[in-house]
Parts: C-alpha cells; sequence; structure tokens
C-alpha cells in the first residue's frame, strides 16, 4: 500500500511535468490544426533560462528563495514566450495558407535549428543546478520503508493544477479564449467575424511557450540538469501525452500527461524499468484503437 | 569581374582541397565531442592536442608533421560509423577511440575494412577486441576485469547483502554490469534486482522506490556518469541510503557537478590514477600549467597517440601491417608507464582499483 502510495507521487509528478508541455502541443493544434514540433525545443530554451536566471540572481545577491523562484519564473516564462512568438512569426506565418505540411516540415527545421542554436551558444556539456528547493514531507512509514514528497515536487503538481485552471478559464471565459475558439473552428470565418487572426495566433503560441517554460523551470529545479537535448524525449513524451488526452484539448492533455506519467511508474514498479516506454506506447496504441481522437478528443469534423 | 570571383572560388576550393600539405601524417580521435557525454570528448581532445603538440615539438614522427583530426561520434553507434568513413576519407593512418564501446565497435569494422590502425584509450567492452581484428588496440583495461575486481570488492570488504544491478542497455553498461553479475555468482552471491534503464532518461524516482521496497544496500551501476549523477541524486531525495558502485565512466568532474554533496562516498572503479604515474609527471604538470587537470581519459588518449608515435618509428613504416607486427612484439614507453599488448590487441597485466569520491575529487581506495 505504502509502495502503492510513493509510486503514485512519483508517477503524478512525472505526468504533471509531461502535462505542462503537452498543453502547448494541444492548444497550437486546436487552433491551426498544426504539430509545433519545436515545442520540445521551446520547453529546453525555458530550462536554460531559467538556470541562467538563478545564476544572474546569485550574482546580484538575492538568494531568498521564494523571491528568486518567482523572479526566475517571471523571467523564463517572459523570455521563452518570446521565443515561441518569434518563431511563430518567422517559422509559421509565411507558411499559413499554404499546403497543410509546410509547417510540419519548418517546425521540424526550427526543432533542430533550436538545440543546434543552444548547443553552440552553452555548449554540448550538461549544466548542473545544485539543489535549490529542498526539504519535504513523510506521508507515511511502513517499517523502514517511507513514503516521501519532496517539496519541489508538491509544487510541480499545485503549479500544474493551478497553470491548467487558469488556462481553461482563459480559454472558456475571456475574449481572447471566444477569439481562439473562433479560430479554432474557421480562420476565414473568425476573421470576417472581426477577429484579429494573426494575433490570436501569436497569443496561442506565447501561452503555449509559457508553460513550456514553468516545465522547464520545473525540470531544472527537480532533475537539477539540463542539457541542450533534453527537449528532444520530453516533446515525444508530451506529444504522446496530447494526443492520447485528445490533441486539441487542454484537460486532455492534462489528463493524457498524468496518465502516461502514472503507466510509466507503476510499470517501472511492479514490472521492469526495461520497458516502460514500449508499456507506455502500447496503451498509446490501444487507446486510440477505440477512441480515434483520444480520451477527451472531439471528433473531427470534415470541414469542407 | 564574374571570372576575377569565379577564379577566386576556384583558387579557395583548391586550398580546401589540398589541406595539409602531403607529407604530414594525418591521424584523428574520435569520441563523444558533443552530447550528453561530451565531458569525456573533451578528455579525449586535449590529450591528443597535447601528444600531438608534444611529438611535432620533438621532431614529428618519421621526420614528418603529425595533423590531428577530430570526429565527434556523439556515443551514437550510427554516427561513430558516420565519423569512421569520413576519417577513412581524409587518409588517417591513425584513430585514438573511440570513447564508447557501443562506438568503437562498430567503428572498428570501417577501421579493419580501410587499413586504419584503431587503439582506443577507453572502450573497455571485450567484444571491441574479442573479433579477431588485427588492426584493433586498446590501452585501457577489460570489462571482464572490471568487473570481476569490482565484484571482488564487494565480496572481499562484505558491503552489501543485497545487491541491486542496473545497466544502460549500451554495449559498455550491460557488459560491465553482466560481468559483475558473473563476478558475484562465482562467489554464490545473486543480486536481488537487475534492470534496465535508458539512456538520456531524467526520472529515476520509480527504479528507486522500488529499490527502497526491497531494502537494498548496494547500487552497482553499468553506465555514464549523467544517469549514474542523476541515480545519486534522486536516491537521497527519497532518503534511500545505500552505496552506489559504478566502473570507469565516472571518472569526470561532472559527475559531482550533478550529485553536488549527495556523491559524496560514491564507489568507482578504474586503473591506477595515471596522474599520479612518474612516467606522466612532466606532461601533467604542463596540463596544469594550462589550468587543466588531466583527469579520466585525457592521459589514456596522450598514451594512444605515443603508442602510435613509438610504433612507427620502430617499424620505419606507416604500413598496417609492419605497425601491427610491432605493436605485438615491442615494449611502449608511455605517460601510464611501459606497456605491451597481447595477441588480442589487450594491454598486458592491466588492472583495476577502487575509487572514491570524496568532496568533489576521487582518490584511490585500493583494496
Amino acid at each position: 500500500m505504502y509502495y502503492f502510495l510513493q509510486q503514485l507521487v512519483n508517477g503524478v509528478t512525472l505526468g504533471a511535468m509531461y502535462g505542462l508541455i503537452a498543453i502547448g502541443y494541444s492548444m497550437v493544434y486546436g487552433i491551426i490544426g498544426m504539430i509545433n514540433f519545436a515545442h520540445g525545443e521551446i520547453y529546453m530554451i525555458g530550462a536554460f533560462i531559467s538556470i541562467i536566471s538563478f545564476l544572474l540572481l546569485g550574482i546580484l545577491g538575492i538568494t531568498w528563495v521564494p523571491l528568486a523562484l518567482l523572479l526566475v519564473l517571471l523571467l523564463a516564462m517572459v523570455f521563452t514566450a518570446t521565443y515561441g512568438w518569434t518563431v511563430e512569426r518567422l517559422a509559421y506565418r509565411p507558411l499559413r495558407g499554404s499546403f497543410r505540411l509546410a509547417p510540419l516540415i519548418s517546425a521540424i527545421g526550427m526543432s533542430i535549428f533550436l538545440q543546434n542554436y543552444v548547443q553552440l551558444l552553452q555548449g554540448a556539456n550538461v549544466k548542473p543546478l545544485p539543489p535549490v528547493v529542498t526539504g519535504g514531507w513523510v506521508l507515511g512509514r511502513d517499517g523502514t520503508f517511507t513514503v516521501q514528497i519532496s517539496n519541489i515536487q508538491v509544487i510541480i503538481i499545485v503549479l500544474t493544477v493551478l497553470l491548467m485552471t487558469v488556462f481553461s478559464w482563459l480559454i472558456a471565459k475571456t475574449p481572447l479564449g471566444r477569439a481562439q475558439r473562433a479560430c479554432e473552428q474557421d480562420l476565414k470565418m473568425a476573421a470576417l467575424c472581426g477577429v484579429d487572426v494573426d494575433r490570436t495566433i501569436s497569443l496561442t503560441f506565447v501561452m503555449g511557450a509559457a508553460l513550456a517554460a514553468v516545465a522547464g523551470l520545473m525540470a531544472t529545479l527537480y532533475y537539477g540538469v539540463i542539457d541542450f537535448f533534453i527537449g528532444f524525449l520530453a516533446g515525444i513524451k508530451a506529444f504522446t501525452a496530447a494526443v492520447l488526452g485528445g490533441i486539441g484539448s487542454i484537460p486532455g492533455a492534462m489528463l493524457g500527461g498524468l496518465l502516461l506519467g502514472l503507466v510509466e511508474a507503476f510499470w517501472s514498479g511492479y514490472f521492469s524499468t526495461e520497458y516502460k516506454d514500449v508499456a507506455a506506447f502500447c496503451i498509446l496504441v490501444v487507446v486510440l484503437i477505440f477512441l480515434p481522437t483520444g480520451l477527451l478528443g472531439k471528433p473531427e469534423v470534415e470541414k469542407v | 569581374m564574374r571570372r576575377l570571383v569565379l577564379t577566386a572560388l576556384g583558387a579557395a576550393a583548391w586550398g580546401l582541397a589540398a589541406g595539409p600539405a602531403a607529407a604530414d601524417i594525418v591521424i584523428a580521435t574520435a569520441g563523444p565531442m558533443t552530447g550528453q557525454y561530451a565531458a569525456f570528448g573533451e578528455q579525449m581532445r586535449r590529450g591528443a592536442e597535447a601528444a600531438v603538440r608534444d611529438i611535432n615539438a620533438a621532431g614529428g614522427v618519421l621526420g614528418q608533421k603529425l595533423v590531428l583530426e577530430i570526429g565527434d561520434d556523439a556515443c551514437d553507434p550510427k554516427q561513430a560509423v558516420a565519423v569512421a568513413n569520413q576519417l577513412v576519407n581524409k587518409k588517417v593512418v591513425f584513430v585514438a577511440g573511440h570513447f564508447c564501446s557501443s562506438s568503437s565497435i562498430p567503428a572498428s569494422d570501417v577501421y579493419a575494412e580501410e587499413g586504419v590502425l584503431q587503439i582506443s584509450p577507453a572502450s573497455t567492452n571485450p567484444q571491441l577486441t574479442e573479433r579477431g581484428l588485427a588492426n584493433v588496440f586498446r590501452v585501457c583495461g577489460r570489462d571482464d576485469q572490471q568487473g570481476a575486481y569490482a565484484a571482488k570488492y564487494v565480496i572481499d570488504k562484505g558491503i552489501g547483502k543485497k545487491i541491486a544491478v542496473i545497466h544502460d542497455k549500451s554495449a559498455y553498461g550491460k557488459g560491465l554490469a553482466d560481468e559483475f553479475v558473473k563476478g558475484l555468482a562465482a562467489a554464490g552471491v545473486k543480486p536481488v534486482m537487475y534492470e534496465a534503464i535508458t539512456q538520456g532518461d531524467k526520472d529515476f524516482s520509480a527504479l528507486i522506490t522500488k529499490m527502497k521496497d526491497m531494502g537494498v544496500d548496494l547500487v552497482y551501476l553499468g553506465g555514464y556518469h549523467t544517469e549514474a549523477g542523476l541515480i545519486v541524486r534522486q536516491m537521497a531525495e527519497q532518503g534511500l541510503k545505500a552505496q552506489f558502485m559504478s566502473g570507469d565512466a565516472l571518472v569526470t568532474d561532472e559527475f559531482w557537478q550533478i550529485t553536488g554533496d549527495t556523491g559524496q562516498g560514491t564507489l568507482m572503479t578504474f586503473s591506477p590514477d595515471p596522474r599520479k604515474n612518474p612516467a606522466a609527471a612532466e606532461v601533467v604538470k604542463r596540463f596544469q600549467q594550462e589550468g587543466y587537470d588531466p583527469e579520466g581519459y585525457t592521459l589514456y588518449t596522450y598514451a594512444a597517440i605515443q603508442v602510435f608515435a613509438q610504433a612507427a618509428s620502430k617499424a620505419r613504416s606507416l604500413e598496417l601491417k609492419k605497425l601491427i607486427q610491432v605493436l605485438r612484439t615491442e615494449t611502449f614507453d608511455t605517460v601510464l608507464g611501459k606497456i605491451d599488448f597481447d595477441e588480442k590487441g589487450d594491454v598486458t597485466g592491466a588492472n583495476y582499483t577502487m575509487y572514491v569520491w570524496d568532496k568533489g575529487k576521487y582518490h584511490e581506495l585500493g583494496g
């Protein structure tokens, strides 16, 4: 039982991180029907900006942890959002209205470019960050086995739930969200009705990138090591999570992320770590066979 | 005007194609210059550059200067083959590489086909020299020695009642872990857990919870420092107080940068520290004057190139057949001390010793 509980904590934390990145994929797909393959790289850039911000704050002498965390969070979100905006402006907007695969290829190109860009600027070595948030709670004890949840895990889970709520509300209730939903249904019609389509899409990329930045910061804090290549694996896992939950749906992305994280944790815990990725992808296949649009996805209506 | 530009371009192309003067000897070092194991590529590059500089300063080889090419395989077997082909096209006669066994082994087939001498400074998987390729040598030990030594150490010192063995599925990692298990089995000990992780993964919490549940008190990893560092760090976070032990792929400061103080007391097997070798004193001093500590495989790469230079001088030729002949029969004077090779291409009398990580540095425990 305690063992189960600890694996649950592990899985939920991992799932929350996948979910945060997956939302970015889902939002972009929902609006322009394009898979932004550079999103994993945006997450990696978020992690790098976080680590640079920590160093700068250290030099400036700001070492009170809550303040430093808040500042780093803001810095990372702002700068990463700028990257997200720039990528959309440079690589996707000029291709809007061309055939469907063009922006996809452009996204793959952007992904390779960003990876090499960071590798050249920051070097290929891993970048470590000493533990910033330490401590945790013991949830239960069974002989020598303790169920622990660390403070950073709590922060990750709380922040993820909070952000998902905020973004769901943003899309459901605000004028921007209404514009986004209009674009989702029909770009041309939305433009005819006075929605600034370019601005809406830009803002979607900015929001997605800001969320990726949060995930990047959390990864930096939780694992303590980043390198220029982390975006690749994280991107693939998050994309899987988005598809599993139903791409285009924000709660779906979150659910998919959690499910993926839990499957990995429990498979490692009860079977073998060796085949956890195999297990995760098998579940994806099974879900897609029975629910082709994912768990919470809406059936695709062919637009004529 | 246009003609002028064309001529200029033509001249530039000619310049590029000509490359090093025809009389130079082109050699190479190849390893993970980028990617997550780039710290080891750095060691190899530093060692190779220093060796080439010192040999050229002393008059070169056979009256010719050495020119160094650097190949980047990122520890990826596919890229290693591509790099090997590139190096062959650049007419290298000798490669000091690669680092990862999973790169050295496929690359060695290319070198064997093309008649290029390969001396690996760091690849310890037995398969590298077991396949009967005459052109393949190494200046480091083998994992059947390393794993057996680690197992013997564990048994002799009585550390660990419940042992977990983990590997990263790479040729090096799995090979080493299996040799360790074999060594334990010889003493009648069976590990309670044998698991595999994926290179590049960051989250090992589920695995660590599992080890905690089983009451594991010794974790042996066949793998590289990035995964090792993360596992050590996450073990401390989850409060798993087990001894961590691994092999020679932890000999870089980067391991400590990842673990911080949680790396205290980590055990690893490596050959006797070449930096302490009297034969290396002068070279080590020169490295330190440049502000670089020749850790890990730096001096091994240096030695591999020394071996090549001496072999070429003794054979008075760069012909592969003659080089192999000399390598198998003669003794070489390197920064690692005196080296000679057996029929397979392994160093004779290679041995391993135990090191411990202590406050950011590793030092020998012996035993």
